[in-house]
């Protein structure tokens, strides 16, 4: 006996058939469901991270202190000009995703392919930035101590400007060398160490008259970081435990741990999306060039990763208020 | 593809405009951060500064026209558009809503127990 047959179906299982529910075809129904799902997730972790922001909306990490890097141009306090450069490459690849569409629609094998091309670089390229943006995150730029109970002290001079640790601490090499396997034993490993030990930061603030320190709290009235008094700074150092320099997702030399924890996983999670956009572009790219749709008939795959494309730069726009503006 | 033959005119023009209209609100939103007026950042309205709400409005902003010409959501069905941007809609702001007063709720708790005196 054969098994029932409910309805015939035209052999093309990725084509759903001749029914078009919606007046969409499947793949593109199907995509638009997936992006809807997508959306979802994407709003479950910034809404978590807003959960958690204003749990400690008195003391989280101000966004431009944090990300102040512009390639080439060193020591120089550049907020939102790296972020805003890579929000407009995300854009512009999305233009040539939608330009490459549209040529698609008018069965342009030539400028389908030069558009996919472009936006296949403009993905590379933002890929390319973000990685910058978490080296110059996970090295950190001044460094910081902090405190037993979690907390971060950094150093301000006397115009209430953040400095580096190098600006007035002395590395004496003193105190001891990094553990590696072949200095002991063998099966115990450490990471590399801080480039200065607690105590030479804290000889280098008594013997720098001219600076403090400044705790993560958020003055309400002027919407920045409280800065102690020198007279009462040695009572914070007391309670100083280790140094720190840049952030990963234990320590955060910039505040909240958690700030570095949600930057990292949203940012790597958006990352990520680029990184398979770009993968799936390249697979349809060379689809076009060998002239799969040219004999399909129609541009519609193009027209399906250009959904998921701009999807990615949807998500993006949030990330970037999120995370820089707000 | 016949029925379609009128969509197959080039949308070239209207996808450059909605490029500049991304531009823009983009180069507002960075001049905004990056000077940050005391009068829209240090004042209060809803619960947060002014300042963000202009970021939250001019980012909806973004993402209607990344949605409606970029991914040509126009040009679908009202049932497939509904279906998708409702149901988007309605859940964000049902989890967001939740989550931002549990957040702040929390705050309340806990921030006067925080130790910032040492």
């Amino acid at each position: 006996m054969e098994a029932t047959v409910a309805t015939k179906t035209n052999q093309k299982t990725w084509s759903g058939g001749t029914n078009k529910p919606l007046g969409a075809s499947y793949g593109k129904m199907m995509m638009w469901f997936f992006i809807l799902s997508d959306a979802l997730t994407f709003s479950g972790f910034l809404a978590a991270y807003g959960l958690m922001r204003f749990k400690f909306i008195e003391s989280w990490p101000i966004a431009d202190e944090v990300f102040t890097h512009f390639p080439f141009l060193h020591g120089i306090h550049a907020p939102m000009y790296y972020v805003a450069l890579m929000t407009f490459i995300l854009i512009f690849s999305s233009v040539t995703m939608v330009l490459a569409v549209d040529a698609g629609h008018q069965m342009n094998k030539k400028k389908v392919t030069f558009y996919m091309l472009l936006t296949i670089i403009g993905g590379v390229i933002f890929l390319g930035s973000q990685a910058w943006e978490w080296k110059n995150f996970i090295n950190g730029s001044y460094g910081a101590v902090q405190l037993n109970d979690g907390k971060i002290i950094q150093f301000v001079d006397a115009t209430g400007h953040q400095i580096t640790l190098e600006s007035f601490a002395k590395s004496s090499n003193s105190e001891r060398t990094q553990h590696t396997k072949n200095k002991g034993l063998w099966f115990v490993d450490e990471p590399a160490l801080a480039a200065f030990s607690l105590k030479e930061v804290i000889d280098g603030f008594n013997a720098n008259s001219d600076i403090t320190i400044r705790t993560e709290l958020i003055n309400p009235d002027t919407k920045k970081k409280t800065i102690i008094p020198r007279e009462n700074a040695m009572s914070y150092l007391n309670e100083a435990k280790m140094v720190v320099n840049g952030a990963n997702l234990k320590v955060n030399e910039y505040g909240k741990t958690l700030f570095a924890d949600f930057f990292f996983f949203i940012t790597g999670f958006h990352g990520f999306h680029v990184f398979t956009g770009v993968l799936i572009n390249i697979i349809i790219f060379f689809n076009v060039i060998i002239g799969t749709y040219e004999r399909r008939g129609h541009y519609e795959m193009v027209e399906k990763v250009g959904l998921y494309w701009h999807f990615v730069d949807l998500v993006w726009v949030f990330v970037f208020t999120f995370f820089y503006l707000v | 593809m016949a029925a379609h033959s009128q969509e197959h005119t080039s949308h070239t023009k209207l996808i450059w405009k909605v490029f500049g209209i991304l531009s823009i609100i983009t180069i507002v939103e960075v001049i905004l951060g990056i000077i940050k007026p005391d009068a829209l950042h240090l004042t209060k309205i809803l619960g947060t500064s002014p300042l963000n709400i202009i970021f939250l409005v001019l980012t909806i902003v973004k993402a209607y026209y990344i949605t409606w010409y970029f991914m040509h959501m126009a040009d679908e069905k009202k049932s497939l558009r509904r279906s998708v941007v409702w149901s988007a809609v309605f859940l964000i702001i049902y989890l967001a809503t939740l989550l931002l007063i549990e957040g702040s709720y929390i705050n309340d708790i806990l921030a006067p127990l925080v130790k910032w005196n040492y």
